[in-house]
């Protein structure tokens, strides 16, 4: 009996301390606001995000040169983004509410990945003009 | 018998442990996060001594059971005492410190009481083993509570210090799983050879990764506003988050 709820309150405080992280990590990226550039690359059109294109975006993000600081980022959004896709299949059987929460915190991690993959692009550029640049 | 994962998790774990302790030795912030430093020393030492005694006698040996399971009571005890100085760090400016240290330390005694008594009851010859492994379950959870009402009150006093956060918050993760996994075990044992051995090792790998990647990336002075991790910001500017189901 004491095992299981304290298998309980842990697995949902293990939840709850892992959206946190995640958003916390979220949170340090929504400072950024996206380039013309990379919205053409990513196929943003407009001012509008969905949530379906983190895959995308993370392959794109997978194709620059790593700059070596946000690959823990990107590993511990993925997941978060995985999660939230079980909570938005389950939201869409038991709760709306919790496929709408879900499909908000989808497209802030779209906004996330879009922001990585700019900076990627900025230092591809910066490392290619390195090397253009007369010695 | 350990496979070549066991071994590379546990490289992981003491190289994550150590980049830790010289992280912090040579930064400014040094004695701010002492009990940490310390912590992460003593987790290293113990990562290197479960080595030698896996080399001596064996994972299915009582020795290394015993050393285990010892050991990891008392990582959790000290890693009581980082959560206590990120409470000082949290209330520092309120002068409560002495009333949570006091605190603490009657929840841990009464945890280990609790621990004792529950197993006392149990008929079995091999108290001592069984008393550690319901010690850990109910140490980690103790540190489930106290890593969530220090993130309630970090939530409550709008704390903004980023690097203090995302301690907390992996401190949390970490708390949780292990909390989770003992429970799990006890209640399905036989889940334990498959799926549940794997939890552990990788929670401690997990902690001192985290804590490492803060150190490296997460600059001293870094603020966060908590309401933006604790319930959902508006969409950045430029940005509208489109909602479909």
């Amino acid at each position: 009996m004491i095992a299981a709820l304290i298998c309980v309150v842990s697995i949902a405080a293990l939840l709850q301390f892992f959206i946190s992280y995640s958003r916390s990590i979220i949170a340090a990226y929504r400072k950024a606001t996206l380039s013309d550039q990379v919205r053409e690359v990513a196929g943003i059109s407009g001012d509008v995000l969905h949530g379906e294109q983190f895959g995308r975006l993370l392959q794109l993000v997978r194709l620059c040169p790593q700059k070596g600081d946000d690959q823990g980022d990107l590993s511990v959004v993925q997941s978060y983004y995985r999660l939230l896709g079980v909570f938005k299949a389950l939201g869409r059987a038991l709760s709306p509410a919790l496929s709408r929460w879900a499909e908000h915190e989808r497209v802030d991690c779209v906004y996330f990945a879009a922001v990585a993959l700019d900076r990627r692009i900025a230092y591809s550029r910066a490392l290619l003009a390195q090397q253009m640049s007369p010695q | 018998m350990l496979g070549p994962l066991d071994y590379a998790i546990m490289a992981l774990t003491f190289l994550a442990e150590l980049y830790v302790v010289v992280c912090l030795c040579v930064s400014k912030s040094r004695f701010r996060y002492l009990a940490l430093n310390v912590f992460m020393l003593f987790a290293a030492g113990v990562t290197v001594g479960g080595v030698l005694a896996l080399k001596h006698f064996g994972v299915t040996s009582q020795a290394y059971g015993y050393f285990y399971y010892y050991t990891d009571a008392l990582l959790t005890i000290a890693l009581f005492f980082v959560v206590m100085s990120f409470y000082q760090q949290v209330f520092q400016q309120m002068g409560v410190g002495k009333y949570v240290r006091l605190a603490s330390i009657m929840l841990l005694s009464a945890t280990a009481i609790f621990s004792y008594l529950v197993v006392r009851k149990m008929p079995t010859h091999h108290l001592t083993n069984r008393f550690v492994v319901e010690m850990s379950q109910n140490l980690y959870f103790v540190g489930v509570v106290l890593t969530y009402l220090l993130w309630g009150a970090v939530v409550k006093l709008r704390e903004t210090r980023t690097r203090l956060i995302q301690l907390v918050l992996a401190l949390g993760i970490f708390f949780s799983s292990e909390a989770a996994s003992y429970a799990l075990r006890n209640l399905f044992p036989s889940l334990e050879a498959n799926i549940l051995k794997w939890i552990p090792p990788i929670a401690n790998t997990f902690l001192p990764l985290a804590w490492a990647y803060t150190f490296t990336k997460v600059p001293e002075d870094a603020r966060l506003e908590t309401a933006r991790v604790t319930r959902r910001a508006p969409a950045p500017a430029g940005i509208a988050a489109h909602q479909h189901s």
